[in-house]
């Protein structure tokens, strides 16, 4: 808050009108929506519903498909953040220490950011496509017997790893801007009192990184959640037989595909928790830095 | 003196490679005839048909899809891209402004509101959010298109951390010269966050370019499609078969729609970092 202030009237009202009325048209009337339709049950022609209370959560729940998708998207969130965090640490570790060519590394590693998940998702497609697909074949060659139409490892395999791709780019920014904000007092005593570079980075540079790795991990798991929808969309869809379904595919999936709005709702509702799970660890983290 | 041991050298090679390679290739193997592509799997390197897909991928209706071109993909994902950046701007600096520079009795409460969306992602209420749109007539239309979409917190959290670094003597002196509420906005606080809104702006260009899940539910017809869009339509198309896939019009399209965010970024390649860095803070 600032000291200095316009005086109280209708002034701000005005200014803040426009964001709230979206928000409440678009964000929290749909999501109440959400809720209320989470405890109705819809007839075969949406003709009527009947309230339910928690069955359409029990029924969904516990269902099969939705244990699979939950526990492929925990799996599949897990790889994606640890690979891709990984990934791009290492790369902005180098590109902090190059000299020569430094601003070239960090273009070409960072503007893949620009590219959109299921533009991604299609690339990858076609690459691993078995009529042209240098990639699918050449998985074969190595001799893994490779079928990501099928086999439900090798279309995971596939998911992560366009997933990660997309990823990198944005964690190699943050690190890179991480890195850059240690202050070089700090790197040139560490300089003298070190001399191996790996126990230097391990005692040194990553503990003054975690504020930075920990925010970037809420951000990858939300990624992981969320946006790789359009990178399984246009990959596997899901398949085979939902092994490679997000618990936010399945959402859209039951929802559009197979009019089950209850369902669909009370999946939304769960994960809206989720969600609100990340974002209290996150402030948490972020409170306790302040103190810090 | 440039002691970087090799090693170092090598990783962001390989890094850089990781990076770039696929998108090369999908460019290279575009600009090939279908039948070379077929017989001979992907491209590393262009080949002579750029002119004869790309111009068919642009004007030609009935090429890529039954009768929407690129061109007109393209134009709509330009109003997606522009319209998001601008309005996102326009409506997270005045939200920001009532709260910082105003103490009234609703500030904290409609502050958390505000705040409430980052709990409610799209994904979370997608088919109510649908059925809202669809009874205000406004599927298929522009304006249903961007609205929705660009009242989050994110925007407001970065105008709000910016405006509170702002410092307090300069609103005193312009109560002195007797400015308005809107005219210190305006003429003051507008002209200082310039590199701030160009930042802003440059990243939720890309933010909205690249828009997938909800012009996917809310635009039915192909002249509505954006090129992101688009994408899924070549999916379908490829997955079912039929004649002689035309994997490069697909490579092109992807090309197609991945260029001007690109290009958005290398151009602005500062501001881009800063912005992001920034607003996600």
């Amino acid at each position: 808050m600032k000291r200095v202030q316009f005086e109280h009237s209708a002034v701000p009202y005005l200014f803040i009108a426009p964001q709230i009325i979206i928000i409440v048209i678009f964000f929290l009337w749909p999501a109440a929506q959400a809720i209320y339709q989470s405890f109705l049950l819809e007839d075969a022609f949406g003709l009527s519903s009947q309230f339910v209370w928690f069955r359409n959560y029990t029924d969904t729940i516990v269902s099969a498909s939705w244990l699979q998708a939950a526990g492929f998207t925990i799996v599949f969130s897990t790889l994606v953040t640890f690979l891709s965090l990984a990934i791009a640490l290492l790369l902005a570790v180098k590109a902090n220490e190059v000299i020569r060519g430094a601003s070239t590394y960090k273009t070409l590693l960072m503007w893949a950011y620009a590219i959109a998940p299921p533009v991604a998702g299609l690339m990858g497609n076609l690459m691993f496509n078995p009529l042209i697909g240098d990639l699918y074949q050449g998985m074969n060659a190595l001799g893994f017997d490779f079928d990501h139409k099928l086999d439900p490892y090798d279309a995971g395999f596939v998911v992560v790893l366009i997933s990660v791709w997309k990823q990198v780019s944005v964690n190699f920014i943050f690190f890179l801007s991480g890195l850059q904000g240690i202050p070089k007092g700090v790197q040139e005593a560490a300089l003298m009192d070190c001399k191996s570079s790996f126990r230097r980075f391990w005692t040194i540079t990553f503990p003054l990184l975690a504020p930075t790795t920990f925010f970037l991990m809420v951000i990858n798991i939300t990624y992981a959640f969320f946006e790789t929808f359009g990178i399984i969309d246009t990959t596997t869809q899901g398949a085979p037989g939902g092994a490679t379904t997000t618990l936010v595919f399945k959402v859209f999936q039951d929802g559009f595909r197979g009019a089950d709005i209850g369902g669909s709702s009370a999946q939304s509702v769960v994960l809206m928790l989720m969600v609100l799970g990340l974002t209290v660890i996150q402030f948490r983290f972020i409170e306790k830095k302040v103190h810090y | 003196m440039d002691r970087t041991p090799i090693s170092t050298h090598i990783i962001l090679i390989i890094g850089a490679v990781f990076m770039t390679l696929p998108v090369w290739v999908a460019f290279a193997t575009s600009t090939h005839a279908p039948e070379t592509i077929l017989r001979e799997g992907l491209q590393f390197w262009p080949g002579g048909h750029f002119f004869e897909t790309y111009n068919e991928v642009l004007f030609v209706e009935g090429g890529v899809m039954k009768k929407v071109t690129a061109m007109t993909m393209l134009k709509n994902s330009m109003i997606l891209g522009i319209g998001f950046a601008i309005g996102k701007v326009i409506i997270s600096m005045l939200a920001a402004y009532a709260i910082v520079y105003f103490r009234f009795r609703l500030g904290v409460p409609l502050f958390w509101i505000i705040f409430m969306t980052l709990l409610l992602p799209l994904e979370v209420r997608i088919i109510p959010s649908y059925e809202v749109v669809a009874n205000m007539g406004l599927l298929d239309t522009h304006t249903g298109l961007i609205i929705p979409l660009i009242a989050s917190a994110t925007g407001t959290f970065f105008f709000r951390q910016f405006f509170k670094s702002v410092p307090d003597e300069l609103l005193e002196a312009a109560r002195l010269d007797g400015a308005t509420a809107w005219g210190f906005f305006i003429d003051i606080l507008v002209p200082l966050s310039k590199t701030m809104i160009a930042a802003i702006l440059i990243i939720m260009f890309v933010v909205g370019w690249n828009q997938y899940l909800w012009p996917l539910i809310m635009t039915t017809q192909e002249d509505n499609y954006t090129l992101v869009i688009g994408i899924k339509q070549i999916y379908q198309v490829l997955n079912e078969g039929g004649e002689l896939p035309q994997f490069q019009k697909a490579f092109a399209l992807t090309i197609l729609a991945t260029l001007p965010p690109v290009l958005v970024v290398l151009i602005f390649q500062k501001w881009f970092v800063k912005g992001l860095v920034e607003s996600e803070k």
